[in-house]
């Protein structure tokens, strides 16, 4: 089942609109209490990395028995190097999300922990893509 | 299937089938049946928020009859705090006190004597679970089983800590028993300012031993209280010696009461609507770091409980005055407080026994093959239905309808305006039919609903 949102950027006051609305399905369809929490954990991170870096983005949730595949793609300005965004604690977020209490570089640390899979495709200039993976029968 | 008991209850006779209560309900609890509401067992939480909404006073909150009182010999009542700041003000608590004998009780007991040493042992509790925060109190049974309806995964963060009311209970029997006394000749009765409290005690959650005997509503007590004091010529009253309770203990029960004595990062909030708009929040992790939550059903928490008659901010003025007098005067230590020389038998006791167990209400089906096809299902019904919400077809809203039907529970047919539209099809004018309603309801409905059957 396939599900799509889509997600402004700068709009902070409905940022985890799209990552509420997937926890909801993921309640309904009866996915483990644990597993709906890690995912929507990483997705909420990941909705909210739009909304603070990219003009705007798309997301795609993918449900079957097996796993939860959720496609995260913006058009933004990319991440230069998604090595050194993957480490604990670096950020290039503005001072201005900064006061909004986001940015502290624990993004993608965050989401990796929370994840099965975690891929992350960047082009600088055009946009990020973001994919996670979580497993049904892996909790 | 567990069957839950619940407090409310619907009057058939004086119910009108107005819908008002299935509208306010948080769990979509209530449909419409014959005409009259129908309340689903394993979905009520008993906020008690249709009781508030009924314009007809249809719906109960039941009780123990109050003659049951006089099966024992010795019959205890075990008061809330609010209880006392429900009568006009300048009426001492002594006189409530006496009255509350006179009508009865041979024993009376505020059940917050217990939250000297609640407080002790939730600020013990707060500290070793501090790797599972936020600690999420239980003091409010109608937020407990909400939490285990609604939000599931939060149920591991619940404090597995007795409210006032069982400890208080399981004192009182305690020290009964110590006394010689057989648990059939004493009765302890809880008055309550609420439905949930009455759920608690008919169906404990976490909890084995029934502690309480019998549950008296606060509403109907009152009217036999004032009654009494108002008719009562004679001025000479029995006044029990007044066990005064600590500032905290009296405003425990109030929104911040818990809050505000747990150090760290501690959060108060009270009304439904609001606790569960925080609760989604902290379901994502968008709040982190708080360590302890108060939840409260209730506005104003149980100065606000359904069953209370005082305007719930001014017994919460006329609470916070007592407190502040019992400050100033220091009247009491902890130490003097009779429960203290159980300190150590309640401490042991005041834990919970089992776990509370998450009972989600969200899922459309246990297998999620079949949940799937019912979720495709209702969205693909979503697109018909009108999305009034007007409850017309005895459920709450289009979503709810929906969903009954994927369950089996309901039919297309039940909607008013699937109905409305077959009728405009077979209409004689059926342009002019279709003309009309497309005022009201929209050319964009009409058309879908059209190009979709």
């Amino acid at each position: 089942m396939k599900f799509e949102f889509t997600v402004e950027g700068g709009d902070f006051s409905n940022a985890g609109t799209a990552s509420s609305k997937i926890k909801r399905i993921l309640k309904q369809l009866n996915v483990d209490g644990k597993l709906i929490k890690k995912t929507v954990v990483a997705l909420y991170e990941a909705e909210v990395n739009i909304v603070a870096h990219a003009y705007r983005g798309t997301i795609t949730a993918d449900i079957n028995s097996q796993r939860i595949d959720i496609l995260l793609q913006d058009e933004g300005p990319g991440i230069e190097s998604i090595e050194q965004a993957m480490e604990v604690g670096y950020s290039t977020a503005s001072d201005k999300v900064r006061e909004m209490g986001f940015g502290a570089g624990m993004g993608l640390s965050n989401m990796k922990k929370n994840t099965d899979v975690l891929d992350l495709d960047s082009k600088v200039g055009r946009g990020t893509k973001v994919h996670i993976v979580n497993y049904l029968n892996n909790t | 299937m567990d069957v839950f008991h619940h407090a409310l209850k619907i009057d058939k006779e004086l119910c009108i089938g107005c819908t008002h209560c299935m509208k306010v309900c948080p769990t979509e609890a209530l449909r419409l049946r014959d005409g009259k509401a129908v309340l689903l067992a394993n979905r009520c939480v008993d906020c008690g928020e249709c009781f508030r909404a009924c314009p007809v006073s249809a719906i109960r909150i039941e009780e123990d009859d109050f003659g049951e009182i006089f099966n024992y010999k010795h019959r205890i009542a075990l008061i809330p705090s609010v209880l006392v700041n429900q009568f006009p003000e300048g009426l001492p608590p002594e006189q409530i006190y006496s009255t509350l004998l006179e009508v009865g009780f041979t024993d009376v007991f505020e059940v917050e004597h217990a939250v000297d040493l609640l407080k002790e042992e939730t600020i013990k509790y707060q500290q070793n679970h501090k790797e599972n925060k936020p600690v999420i109190s239980t003091f409010c049974p109608a937020i407990v089983r909400l939490i285990q309806v609604k939000f599931p995964s939060l149920t591991s963060h619940m404090m597995l800590l007795k409210p006032p009311f069982d400890i208080a209970a399981l004192y009182y029997r305690k020290q009964m028993e110590d006394k010689g006394y057989s648990k059939e000749d004493f009765g302890i009765f809880y008055i309550t300012p609420c439905a949930a409290k009455i759920a608690a005690v008919k169906s404990p959650v976490g909890e084995k031993d029934q502690l309480i005997n019998g549950v008296i509503n606060m509403n109907s007590l009152y009217n036999k209280l004032l009654h009494k004091i108002k008719n009562n010529k004679s001025t000479t009253c029995r006044v029990p010696v007044a066990n005064n309770l600590s500032s905290d203990g009296i405003l425990w029960s109030l929104t911040k009461g818990e809050s505000r004595v747990i150090p760290g990062r501690s959060l108060a909030i009270d009304g439904i609507s609001n606790v569960m708009e925080f609760l989604e929040k902290l379901e994502n992790e968008e709040v982190s770091d708080i360590d302890f939550l108060e939840l409260r059903a209730c506005d104003e928490s149980c100065a606000g409980g359904v069953l209370n008659v005082n305007n719930r901010f001014l017994t919460v003025e006329q609470m916070e005055k007592r407190a502040q007098q019992i400050q100033q005067n220091n009247q009491k230590s902890v130490s003097d407080d009779p429960m203290m020389s159980y300190a150590a038998f309640i401490r042991k006791k005041m834990k919970l026994v089992e776990p509370i167990k998450p009972r989600s209400i969200e899922k459309l089906d246990e297998n999620m093959m079949k949940a799937m096809e019912k979720m495709e299902e209702r969205s693909e019904l979503m697109k018909v239905l009108p999305l009034f919400d007007c409850a017309a077809c005895g459920a709450p809203s289009c979503l709810s309808l929906a969903e009954d039907i994927v369950h089996g529970n309901a039919t297309l047919d039940d909607c008013i305006f699937i109905q409305s539209m077959k009728v405009i099809e077979d209409a004689e004018n059926k342009e002019d039919a279709r003309n009309r309603i497309e005022k009201i309801w929209g050319k964009n409905r009409i058309n879908t609903y059209r190009h979709k059957k």
